[in-house]
């Protein structure tokens, strides 16, 4: 009503029926045509970005999971490993890797002798060059815990070296064997040979996820054994660490502390804590871990502390955004009905805000798990062979992590080691899909909507 | 009370911390080194009875430095160096108590010059690269701006194909190896360097001739010649973009990636571990490891380790490492009977 006698009667309105658009209303909805339009734009640009990138880590890193093995019988010959014949372990560690290469060579030599293999230009170095240098150390370790072995005759299924097995994977060809030091031609042709004997079999990599890393001439061997276990450490110990503390924290933070200038400027710090860049954690790790308190270079122990300082705000602001989003009807309630400030927090509003907690947790410790820059610093990225031991003392040994060993294949010589560098991010994915999806389906299955 | 178990709980393990022995090696340096030192590793680790040593990278300088932190379990025993000590680190380890150190050279790296596997065959002089990629060179008797922007403007024998060189960046050992023998070599062949020599302040002769090396060294930034930052494998992704590029590689780089590279020859000798060894290829540089002697003995297994690296199996001519592209030391047997003395490293000269 006042709009009409505002406008007056001098001044004359266009005639305006709903039924047709007017310009202004085309304008209108061509601007949310638009604006449709970008956001399908930007949503498409994103979801293509993603899908590159996953098409080639896969196309790269799917191979990683299978795997060239030799199968062939091999003599244990006595003379060679066991010269003495006493079968005891002093004496037999000192036949190094090199005595059980030439065993295995000679043996995979008998056997194509044996099944009537020949290749023309192909030396017997050349065929033993066929083994993986990983093969022998492998043997040895099994031999020297097992001496009885010695004397038999061992079926043995062993890696092929890292160009046979890139050329059952298609990256080796006999165009770039021509130019390449490392394999020939002739040799190739006589895998051909080899596989279609059966000797050459390729089959699921279960080494890549138990062995140990590997030296550049051995990309065949190289597997994620210690980085998973260290990984499975650091995540263990952050959990143990953070949650207690960034829980108790929050739970002051909000139910008990007084509102002041104090708790304000502590509540701006942890906000600015989460954002600090995680090498700043790494420097901090390196100077008051290692430097100052003394903790052993390139353990877990000093990877989960500096993991669990970056990891610590996610949860802390995760945990009071999910206190406060308990009604306070809930705990006037509980306190009129005679509870005590702690009953209260503890019997009413922390059961109700558990899984905005959890899944807060579950997405601090996927991003933790990813985290690489914080560990460059403290010597996690290095190359470990052995496995950690049983916790608790094996939290003090060296290990690696699984975006580390990411990034140190992926600086290596060898292209097969791009292949398990691929590998090793979809093994990462992997386990970042289901701490995801598992954040989710708590969301999903325990969270109550007021 | 629970609270309270957990804390002398956390305070016990926190106790137990420092108590608790290292027994395996830890080794850090130079990421050229990286690789030579994870093949001694392994097969260290697989052939005796110790852990295998813990071998990390970074960069030769940073190793130096970490090794020359101090003494003590928690110090690293090895650095890996692809240049030779620095009389600074030396003072800083005097300093940090670190009073021995062990220098031990097993081998030499060439330096390569390499290009896409199906381009065209380059044969380089430092004449040629200097001219190439320098900020000013030498032309018709007077220093001007780089004005070659092909490699045939450079020297009518080398292919009709536009300059662009990879060079590793500033932090990169290998870098400073190009400076030397390539930059500044092509820069005195070519004359420049006397040019520069002549127009250099400086109190004396020696300082005007250091200054005209840093003159010599300064590269065109017109987008030419291009610092990588990152390792060899980032060399070879650019190779790999622009089909025009040269890279800068190590020897055992471009062995394991034969299939990929072309190697240019330098002033006509194609780079091998046999043309470096005999000193005929002249981009080469020795590698070093340097020990903390006061750890020999409390960390299981060092000497034996080291002694390994540099015995006939392992850094021969026919061992591991030289089929990894190592060119093998010459004095190798000298090196021997230094590291079985436990003979420290005599101040530089």
């Amino acid at each position: 009503m006042t709009d009409i006698s505002a406008a007056g009667p001098g001044i004359r309105r266009p005639k305006q029926s709903i039924l047709t658009a007017s310009d202004n209303m085309k304008r209108r909805n061509a601007a949310e045509v638009r604006f449709k339009a970008y956001g399908l734009l930007a949503i498409t640009v994103s979801l293509t970005m993603l899908a590159i990138m996953l098409f080639t880590i896969f196309r790269d890193g799917v191979s990683s999971f299978h795997q060239a093995t030799l199968n062939f019988p091999v003599e244990l010959t006595a003379e060679t490993l066991d010269p003495k014949g006493n079968r005891s372990r002093e004496e037999m560690v000192k036949v190094t890797t090199v005595g059980y290469q030439k065993v295995l060579s000679q043996a995979l030599l008998a056997e194509l002798q044996a099944r009537g293999i020949t290749q023309e230009g192909v030396t017997d170095k050349q065929i033993a060059d066929l083994i993986s240098k990983d093969a022998a150390g492998a043997l040895r370790a099994r031999i020297l815990a097992n001496p009885d072995l010695v004397g038999t005759t061992i079926d043995a299924n062993i890696l092929a070296a890292g160009r046979v097995d890139g050329f059952l994977k298609g990256r080796v060809t006999y165009g770039t064997a021509e130019r390449d030091n490392q394999i020939s031609p002739d040799q190739l042709r006589l895998v051909e040979q080899l596989r279609d004997a059966g000797i050459v079999q390729s089959s699921f990599n279960w080494t890549f996820f138990t062995n140990p890393d590997a030296s550049d001439q051995r990309p065949e061997a190289a597997g994620l054994g210690v980085a998973l276990l260290g990984s499975a450490y650091m995540m263990l110990m952050v959990l143990v660490m953070c949650v207690p503390v960034g829980v108790a924290a929050s739970i002051y933070l909000e139910e008990f502390a007084p509102k002041n200038r104090w708790t304000d400027a502590i509540e701006v710090n942890i906000s600015n804590l989460a954002a600090v860049p995680s090498i700043v954690f790494g420097i901090l790790g390196l100077a008051i871990f290692i430097n100052f308190a003394g903790m052993p270079q390139s353990s877990s122990v000093v990877g989960a502390l500096v993991i669990s300082l970056m990891t610590l705000p996610t949860i802390i602001i995760a945990t009071r955004a999910s206190i406060r989003a308990v009604p306070p009807s809930i705990r006037d309630a509980a306190l009129g009905v005679g509870a005590s400030k702690m009953q209260t927090v503890f019997h009413h509003v922390l059961p109700l805000a558990m899984p905005g907690i959890l899944t807060g947790t579950i997405l601090g410790l996927a991003s933790a798990l990813g985290e690489t820059a914080p560990l460059l610093l403290i010597g996690m990225v290095a190359f470990v062979d052995n496995y950690p031991s049983a916790p608790p003392e094996g939290f003090l040994d060296p290990a690696t992590a699984l975006p580390v060993q990411v990034y140190s294949w992926a600086s290596r010589a060898d292209p097969a080691f791009i292949e398990r560098s691929n590998g090793a991010i979809i093994v990462l994915l992997v386990f970042l899909v289901v701490m995801n999806v598992a954040a989710i389906l708590l969301r999903r299955r325990f969270e109550r909507r007021w | 009370m629970k609270s309270f178990h957990l804390t002398v709980s956390v305070l016990a393990f926190a106790a137990a911390m420092p108590a608790a022995a290292r027994d395996q090696i830890q080794v850090t340096g130079s990421s050229t080194v990286l690789p030579y030192a994870t093949i001694v590793a392994e097969a260290f680790g697989e052939n005796f009875d110790f852990p295998t040593p813990v071998v990390e990278g970074g960069g030769s300088g940073a190793g130096r430095k970490k090794l020359c932190e101090g003494v003590g379990e928690n110090t690293v025993d090895i650095a890996n160096s692809s240049s030779r000590i620095s009389q600074s680190d030396i003072d800083l380890c005097a300093a940090n108590g670190v009073a021995e150190v062990m220098e031990v050279r097993f081998g030499y790296d060439g330096i390569v010059f390499a290009s896409a596997v199906d381009g065209p065959e380059f044969a380089l002089t430092p004449a040629d690269v200097y001219n190439a990629v320098a900020e000013t060179v030498l032309k018709d008797g007077a220093l001007v701006a780089n004005p070659n922007g092909t490699w045939s403007a450079v020297n009518a024998a080398l292919p009709d194909q536009n300059i662009l060189v990879l060079v590793p960046g500033t932090k990169h050992g290998t870098r400073e190896v190009f400076d030397t023998k390539v930059i500044i070599a092509g820069c005195k062949e070519t004359g420049a360097h006397d040019l520069f020599v002549a127009a250099a302040e400086g109190a004396d002769d020696k300082e005007k001739a250091a200054n005209a090396d840093k003159a010599c060294m300064e590269l065109r930034t017109d987008g030419k010649s291009i610092d990588i930052d990152g390792d060899y494998t980032e060399t070879l992704a650019r190779l790999d973009a622009d089909k025009n590029a040269v890279g800068v590689f190590g020897l055992s780089f471009y062995q394991n990636n034969t299939d990929k590279l072309k190697v240019a020859t330098m002033s006509g000798i194609v780079p091998s571990t046999e043309s470096i060894s005999s000193g005929e290829y002249p981009v080469s540089r020795p590698l070093y490891f340097y020990v903390k002697k006061a750890h020999i003995g409390v960390i299981p297994g060092l000497k034996e380790y080291i002694e390994f690296f540099v015995s006939d199996d392992m850094a021969g001519p026919d061992g591991p490492l030289a089929e990894y592209g190592l060119v093998s030391d010459p004095e190798l047997a000298a090196t021997q009977e230094m590291v079985a003395s436990e003979t420290p490293m005599a101040p530089l000269q």
